[in-house]
């Protein structure tokens, strides 16, 4: 059936059975998706879902809309396909910390260094869910699950510090049981014209249950996550008491306070001229007393590839003139047999 | 053994009288950085223009620059240009031009007895002979005395001739091939305005000055040097069908056979590619081609190259991948996906010799189990070859025909051969080319999007942003007709069955073989692909002797043509020659119980003639 705008959530849900384990994060994301795509005023039809492989990769059988569940790691690469042939379409990529940063890596950072107009949702688990629990490219190091019994010693990526290594133009970050953070974060994705690329920490409750709870649970979380908000100081803590402060080419976690007021934190810029502000925001939850950031880390203009790509094939036309097939056939020269 | 050494042109009469050839075989080789490709290419058009029929094999290695005058670096260009119908580029050759002795040493076994043989003398001292592993001077050991050897100077005499351009010694250096070229142009009474005009259209200022003095230089110097005058031939233009014709290579015939089928089709083109040798020159000719409509996507890696032509053909493009073998490896698991999806794709293979990274720029016919098989589970797929060159244009256009209407990934198999090679190519009207105008499925009603066609049993192509058609497709297997994710067995043994009949039928729009020479007889010849060349030569020497010969020649490789079981039946021998170690044989005796005997090569070159028709007559024995 053609579904009329405005739409509501439930246009966006399938007859199809979710198949997560029950608990799992990804409902939560799941549900976020399916009440903010409504909001947008897009039809529903120029919606298209493209996943890879892994328990996030299922997402678009779940979701009333053009759905394309692809192979490991190459969501991003199908995608690009899919969004340089057809821009008017609005191309969302549901993918997993195994499927993007692992096997997919390259397309991964490839789609990030064109700034391809998807707007890519990692469901990072740090654990490989679907084939039964092994480490991730984003376990911590000494993770002891099914192929490292001893500890894992690989040391983790950063999603977002990888992004912004390949260029991001969008990075942010939010919980998958955090729903209003989430709603909004979504509405910025979908605003965003290139790539936004948006980690969500899910929680995988079979194989790493409570990976995120620092951040997650409602008892402890205040102290542990930093909510940031364009032009806003960074200041965090249950309390709101503590805050972030520039200290040399370093950061400190300062106490508010004793002669040390909000006018002496760092103002969060998310269109900073230096992606090192957010890289240093990106990698702040490895050091120890540091809080996690969520929410908009970095945004900035730049062109979509492809509007690029499409508009240099249209000044082409423009200036040469629509191709003509027989003058191509023909060739610089040719020659007569009677 | 007639011999002519000389630095100036010493005065000669004009007015040379030439002898009459059927058809000539001519070999340029050199340093890989002495211009050889340029200067077989324009020998190649002029005799093209000028109307004769002809083969090219370009030869050279993978090496940008492998150290001068090396054995390794050694680079090659053999035309062979006749008055009547060619089919290949000819087993021995007629004139080499040997710039180096690195060259000559790894050239000259196959210039015939009698043969003219033109050394590039400057290059012949103790220094070269080192690098080319030469202990004595085959200039002066007897070492060619089978041979009409004419030592020119060309460095010399190309530096004399450009001596006012004031250009460099490294840039002079760079002319002298256009001297070499000058002379074959003498030789064979060619005009030089096609490779003058040429040069003012790719060079510049005094470059192009110096080129152009060279070339006429090289005229000049044979009209002027009378042991040349012995060495003066004619080769009539070919009796080809009436036509407008030009000149071709694989690649470039590949490149328009997919702007043509969009045209036909009504669909943008779509390529998603990442570079490889042979195949890159498809990348670069469609990324000119932008005025078509043409989105060219240089991938970043083999495997986006194919899965970003799978989501483009997934938005309504006809998409299309290029690569060779390796790339294929690495493309394979998304093959299977379009295999599953049940999408449009147009995959190109230009077979080059593996396994690996193997001889890069040699052609090798030994992916056909890799496009056939090479993929897990059941995942049939149609698999399409060209023959020559200019058939690499109707393939193309075929493959994607396939690829619309049966909702199928198609492979096609060129190989380096075909894909440098040229030869003369009648011009089709736009009129003569098949048209599949495309319509996506825009109905809701009634619609499941593993619904199938009950004739082509093609599923139906519904692009995102159609209403009403939202749905869900994926790699996962699928319930039949209504596309959801289903394990059931009995659904999965209906769908591996349902995806292997659908490229069964492609049957139906397979044309029936007809076999070239003999309908019946003694030995058929069966083939595919690049050596289709050498079998016909070799089919027809072998008539004019009274032998009762067929040639079998198969474009479609999966499925295989309805009636060719019977049509190899009607022969008491089938010999199936291929650059491999008998693949079609293995699948045409799996295929038909057919005692097909496999006739191998994988030397990185095509067949000769003589090799194919030697052993059509051993197995007659």
């Amino acid at each position: 059936m053609t579904a009329a705008l405005p739409l509501t959530r439930k246009d966006f849900q399938t007859d199809q059975e979710v198949r997560w384990c029950p608990g799992c994060g990804d409902y939560a994301i799941l549900a976020a998706v399916q009440s903010v795509f409504p909001e947008l005023g897009v039809p529903r039809e120029k919606f298209a879902m493209v996943s890879g492989i892994g328990c996030s990769s299922r997402f678009p059988y779940y979701m009333n809309t053009f759905g394309f569940h692809t192979i490991h790691g190459r969501a991003p690469a199908v995608a690009t396909g899919l969004k340089v042939a057809r821009p008017d379409l609005e191309v969302w990529v549901a993918t997993g910390d195994g499927d993007s940063l692992s096997i997919g890596g390259n397309h991964t950072i490839h789609m990030l260094r064109r700034n391809v107009g998807l707007k890519v949702l990692l469901f990072n688990n740090k654990i490989y869910g679907l084939t039964k629990g092994q480490y991730s490219p984003t376990s911590e190091i000494g993770k002891k699950a099914k192929s490292t019994p001893f500890g894992s010693v690989d040391r983790p990526f950063s999603p977002l510090a990888l992004a912004l290594g390949a260029g991001a133009t969008f990075i942010a970050r939010s919980v998958d049981v955090i729903q209003p953070h989430l709603k909004t974060t979504l509405r910025r994705v979908a605003s965003h014209k290139g790539t936004a690329f948006t980690e969500i920490l899910q929680n995988c409750n079979i194989f790493n249950d409570g990976a995120w709870d620092a951040v997650a649970e409602k008892d402890v979380r205040d102290d542990n996550i930093l909510f940031l908000e364009h032009g806003k100081p960074l200041v965090f803590g249950k309390a709101r008491d503590k805050g972030i402060r520039e200290n040399g080419f370093d950061i400190e976690v300062v106490t508010l306070g004793d002669g040390v007021t909000a006018a002496d934190l760092v103002v969060h810029d998310e269109q900073h001229p230096s992606p090192a502000y957010a890289f240093m925001l990106a990698s702040m939850d490895s050091r120890p007393g540091f809080p996690t950031p969520v929410g908009v880390l970095r945004a900035i203009d730049h062109a979509a590839y492809e509007d690029q790509v499409n508009e240099q094939v249209q000044q082409i036309v423009a200036s040469k003139g629509k191709g003509d097939l027989g003058k191509l056939l023909h060739g610089p020269e040719t020659w007569e047999i009677k | 053994m007639s011999t002519s050494t000389a630095t100036a042109p010493p005065e000669a009469p004009r007015g040379t009288k030439r002898e009459i050839l059927e058809s000539a075989v001519v070999r340029f080789c050199g340093d890989s950085g002495d211009g050889m490709q340029v200067t077989g290419s324009q020998f190649t058009n002029t005799a093209a223009l000028f109307g004769n029929d002809l083969s090219t094999f370009p030869d050279f290695p993978a090496e940008i620059r492998a150290p001068q005058g090396t054995l390794p670096g050694v680079s090659g260009f053999q035309v062979n240009f006749s008055s009547t119908e060619v089919h290949t580029p000819g087993d021995s050759v007629d004139v080499l031009i040997a710039m180096n002795p690195a060259a000559l040493k790894t050239n000259v076994a196959d210039l015939r007895a009698g043969g003219i043989l033109i050394v590039n003398s400057d290059s012949f001292n103790e220094v070269d002979f080192k690098k080319a592993k030469i202990k004595s001077n085959p200039l002066e050991d007897g070492s060619l005395a089978g041979f009409r050897v004419f030592q020119v100077d060309l460095l010399k005499l190309t530096k004399a001739a450009t001596k006012d351009t004031g250009l460099d010694a490294k840039s002079v250096d760079r002319s002298k091939n256009f001297f070499a070229l000058g002379m074959c142009y003498w030789l064979f009474g060619r005009s030089m305005e096609g490779s003058l005009r040429w040069i003012d259209a790719k060079f510049k200022g005094q470059i192009a000055e110096a080129n152009k003095l060279t070339l006429r230089a090289g005229y000049a110097y044979c009209e002027a040097t009378e042991a040349y005058q012995t060495a003066a031939y004619e080769v009539a233009p070919a009796r080809l069908p009436a036509g407008t014709y030009r000149n071709l290579s694989g690649n470039s015939a590949l490149a328009m056979g997919l702007i043509a089928a969009s045209e036909r089709s009504g669909l943008p083109l779509f390529l998603g590619s990442y570079p490889i040798t042979p195949a890159s020159d498809i990348l670069h000719e469609l990324s000119m081609y932008k005025n078509f409509g043409v989105i060219t996507f240089q991938a970043e890696d083999e495997i986006a190259a194919v899965t970003s032509a799978i989501g483009a053909s997934y938005g309504g493009c006809l998409a299309t991948t290029t690569t060779s073998g390796p790339g294929m490896a690495l493309k394979m698991e998304a093959i299977g996906l379009a295999i599953a999806v049940e999408l449009p794709l147009v995959v190109v293979d230009i077979q080059r010799g593996g396994p690996s990274t193997g001889l890069p720029t040699k052609t090798e016919q030994a992916d056909l189990f890799q496009a056939v098989f090479g993929r897990n589970s059941e995942a049939p797929l149609p698999v399409l070859a060209p023959a020559t060159p200019g058939d690499c244009f109707w393939i193309a256009l075929e493959a994607c025909r396939i690829a619309i209407k049966y909702m199928t990934p198609v492979i096609v198999l060129s190989d380096g051969y075909l894909a440098n090679g040229a030869e003369p190519w009648r011009v089709p009207s736009i009129d003569d080319l098949p048209a599949f105008p495309t319509k996506f499925r825009t109905d809701p009603e009634g619609y499941k999007p593993f619904m199938r066609d009950p004739e082509t049993l093609a599923r139906p192509w519904a692009v995102p942003g159609t209403a009403g058609l939202e749905h869900r497709i994926g790699g996962i297997e699928k319930q039949d007709v209504t596309g959801n994710i289903d394990y059931e067995p009995l659904n999965h043994d209906k769908m591996v069955r349902l995806r292997a009949a659908k490229v069964a039928g492609v049957v139906a729009d397979v044309p029936d073989v007809v076999p070239a020479g003999d309908p019946e007889g003694d030995v058929v010849i069966v083939g595919w692909g690049s050596t289709y060349g050498s079998i016909t030569a070799a089919m027809h020497a072998l008539r004019a002797k009274g032998h009762k010969v067929g040639h079998i020649h198969i474009r479609h490789m999966n499925p295989l043509p309805k009636n060719l079981g019977e049509a190899m039946k009607r022969y008491k021998k089938v010999l199936v020659p291929e650059i491999n170690l008998g693949q079609l044989a293995f699948i045409l005796r799996g295929t038909y119980l057919v005692d097909a005997i496999s006739y191998s090569k994988v030397e990185g070159k095509p067949f000769k003639t003589i090799e194919i028709e030697n052993k059509v007559l051993e197995v007659m024995k």
